[in-house]
């Protein structure tokens, strides 16, 4: 494997752990907009200390993709402009209503803090999916690479393409419908209540949109087709992602909640792997011509770079599984019955 | 306006605003981690209740640097995109280790320090704040070790007209990084000393609290005097001269030091006025400028006139105001510290109600500076955005409309006004509660 694919990995296995760490947190959001008052301030206090950790995944992720792809990172943040500063303003809105819905005791602010926390988790999931459904479409890359999304145009997905289309929308609530499962499966393992028959209810329309979207990616996205052909080795991620899914469902039947939410974590990031293996080299493939597509190889940096990058990579990494692992070995605890955590 | 202008009026509001809040959480989070080394020590509660105050302050204002933060990582891209494509091969070294190595730190331990503290005993706690503290300094490390590459391109060579990185120790190890980081970190505490004095000084001016505010100034006052007069000498000193050695036009500009001279005098108060290239209404310690460079009275500078056009700054009177205000504001911050800890020492500071006065007013003045500071580098370094290799103008996103980004910097403008009312709000009201 040459250093370009080694990072191409590493790049999306972090973000990868951002969807199923974040996902989590966002996931218990949307489940927040259908909680009665009390069961919202549980879903909160489930949250509590991971929260930050769990987004600092797209920061350190965005950080190694600028680090090992400038050219990719430089076009696509300038290209999807407009969503990312949504992404970014909903970030915010999203932070300060976990957070202010915790500490604000209020009779008119709690409510509204806890509404705004919500419904920005739930926007949140529907923009990076389309997000997502964007990078696997492709976009309008002219022949310097370069390329300008506007929210929408069309709906289509041929041409002068937006944001929105009807295959990136279709990502959107696909992406959303899962994270809420994914988030179910937290509550459940993390604070019980009905949790677990919330994501018993979720499995089938999560099995049936998923199949659909991908059924759509590839009719949209052909190169993916080409791909599994070609490399048929890459079956596994999608097999691994039906294992999370039918597991997900034994354990939650057999009342093995922390299990049954690791084998979602499974899923999830099988899930990702799945688009991501169909799309390399294809970083940010083209929706017109394949060859203006950004590959791994061609906007990767100078090796120098990529090689140091390991040493410093790999040690960081290791830190920071030694903290997530304390951090959920911690405050695990603080789910059992008459713990407050406070 | 063109958008070129607006995409450097956005960074400049949104980092500008982002930098309010880390400069009191990295100053806090010492001020903090000297509070829990107290409580350990001397077994006094009143330092607990102390610290368990600030860190409530502190989490409040931890939120607010990590949501203004995000966008500034995310901007590198959506608005200097041609800046990044260029030199992300470098620099994404040093902002991909500040989310690897200091995020994950300071956002894990985080959890610890807000939510851990009957779980990890006081030892276990004190840690968490360290480690709160250790990741909040790197962070400040890989930051303002991207801000010196661009301030003083080192550990790279031109390969076909790309910048490519050659030594990754160079550039962590930039000449340039040593005394801007150690500068930028004494500011914050700077900040952090005067937030906390100054609320004690509220505290004992209003006869509340008065032990907590006691407590609350044996640490603040010693900090904020030694933190004062190291950022005057040698941090600033240095970083003066280094300017003078690299940016010869810029140390002109910011001096208001038109004319070449060999006796240059050192300006106190004065207006330039770029007509005549002269400084208005000038006050100046003749002499002064050539000793401070030079160590002695008859050394030359250059002056801005005799620099061609293309060197200079292109905003020559507010990056020398932006300077004279931070050095104005940091001699002010020494002589105030300095009244405070003389009062401190003969044990009179909690009822000498001027000196306390001084203390409340000057809470907002550490902001002002430390906002001067980075202007004074930030517009210091113009045209260039990596000084010697890109211009500013060659650095802005080329396929993004002004349309768009006035829509955003407008969006930006009303969201942090709202961000600003909010933390104003609820700072306000946990100072209100004070430490229980």
């Amino acid at each position: 494997m040459d250093l370009p694919a080694l990072w191409f990995c590493l790049v999306s296995g972090m973000l990868a752990l951002y969807v199923v760490f974040d996902g989590f947190d966002i996931g218990a959001g949307i489940l927040h907009v259908f909680a009665k008052p009390e069961g919202r301030e549980r879903i909160r206090g489930s949250l509590g200390p991971y929260w930050h950790g769990n987004v600092v995944w797209l920061l350190a992720g965005g950080g190694t993709l600028y680090f090992a792809f400038p050219a990719v990172y430089a076009r696509a943040f300038s290209g999807f402009y407009l969503p990312l500063m949504l992404v970014l303003w909903l970030l915010v809105f999203r932070a300060l209503g976990l957070e202010l819905a915790e500490h604000v005791h209020h009779r008119v602010w709690k409510p509204f803090w806890g509404v705004c926390f919500g419904l920005s988790s739930l926007l949140l999931a529907v923009v990076f999916g389309a997000a997502l459904g964007n990078v696997v479409r492709g976009v309008p890359l002219d022949a310097n690479g370069r390329f300008f999304a506007p929210f929408w145009t069309h709906f289509g997905t041929e041409g002068k393409v937006g944001v929105l289309d009807w295959y990136t929308v279709l990502a959107g609530a696909v992406a959303a419908l899962v994270l809420t499962f994914h988030g179910a499966l937290w509550l459940a393992q993390a604070i019980g209540g009905g949790w677990g028959a919330v994501a018993r209810r979720l499995h089938w329309p999560v099995g049936i949109a998923v199949a659909l979207l991908t059924a759509a990616s590839f009719s949209v996205q052909p190169h993916i087709v080409e791909r599994l052909t070609e490399h048929p080795s890459g079956f596994a991620f999608p097999l691994l992602a039906i294992g999370g899914y039918i597991g997900a469902r034994r354990f939650l039947e057999s009342g093995r909640a922390p299990r049954a939410f690791l084998m979602s974590c499974v899923m999830v990031a099988a899930l990702l792997a799945s688009a991501v293996f169909g799309l390399y080299p294809y970083l940010l493939p083209s929706n017109g011509d394949p060859s203006l597509g950004l590959t791994a190889q061609g906007t990767a940096a100078p090796a120098y770079g990529l090689k140091i990058g390991l040493l410093w990579w790999i040690p960081g990494m290791a830190l920071v599984a030694v903290y997530f692992t304390v951090l959920f070995r911690t405050f695990a605890r603080r789910a059992e019955p008459g713990g407050t955590g406070h | 306006m063109d958008a070129l202008s607006l995409h450097r009026l956005q960074f400049a509001f949104t980092a500008g605003f982002h930098y309010l809040f880390p400069q009191l959480t990295m100053g806090l989070a010492l001020l903090i981690v000297v509070l829990k080394t107290l409580a350990l020590r001397k077994g006094d509660p009143v330092y607990d209740r102390s610290a368990k105050f600030w860190a409530r302050i502190f989490g409040l204002n931890f939120l607010m640097g990590v949501v203004t933060g995000i966008p500034l990582e995310f901007e590198f891209g959506t608005n200097w995109a041609r800046f990044s494509e260029a030199a992300g091969g470098v620099i994404g070294q040093t902002l991909a280790m500040e989310g690897t190595f200091s995020f994950f730190l300071e956002s894990t331990f985080l959890g610890f320090f807000l939510y851990g503290e009957k779980r990890l005993g006081p030892r276990g706690h004190w840690w968490a704040a360290f480690l709160v503290f250790l990741g909040s300094w790197l962070s400040g490390y890989f930051i303002v070790a991207t801000n010196a590459w661009m301030q003083h391109p080192v550990g790279y060579e031109i390969r076909d007209g790309e910048i490519v990185l050659t030594s990754f120790l160079a550039l962590l190890t930039n000449p340039w990084l040593v005394g801007q980081y150690l500068h930028t970190m004494l500011g914050a505490v700077v900040t952090a000393s005067f937030v906390m004095a100054g609320t004690a000084a509220y505290y004992l001016l209003g006869g509340r609290h008065e032990t907590e505010a006691r407590a609350f100034l044996r640490v603040s006052v010693p900090a904020g005097l030694a933190a004062a007069l190291l950022l005057a000498f040698p941090t600033g000193d240095s970083q003066a001269k280094l300017v003078y050695k690299h940016q010869p036009a810029t140390f002109a500009a910011m001096e208001g030091h038109f004319e070449t001279s060999p006796r240059a005098p050192l300006v106190l108060i004065g207006q330039p006025d770029m007509g005549r290239l002269e400084l208005d209404n000038p006050l100046h310690v003749p002499g002064m400028l050539s000793f401070l460079t030079h160590y002695r009275f008859t050394g030359e500078i250059k002056g801005l006139r005799d620099f061609p056009r293309e060197e200079w700054p292109d905003n020559v009177p507010l990056l020398y105001y932006a300077y004279h205000i931070m050095a104005g504001l940091g001699t002010i911050f020494i002589g105030a510290m300095a009244l405070a800890a003389w009062r401190l020492w003969r044990g009179t500071l909690h009822v000498s109600r001027a000196t306390l006065w001084i203390l409340l007013l000057l809470i907002p003045f550490p902001y002002i500076a430390n906002t001067a500071g980075w202007m004074t580098a930030e517009l210091g370094r113009q045209p260039w955005v990596i000084h010697g290799l890109m211009r500013t103008r060659d650095a802005a996103s080329e396929n993004v409309a002004e349309g768009n980004v006035l829509f955003t910097l407008i969006g930006f403008l009303g969201l942090y006004a709202l961000l600003a009312l909010l933390f104003a709000v609820l700072a306000g009201r946990e100072v209100e509660k004070g430490p229980a």
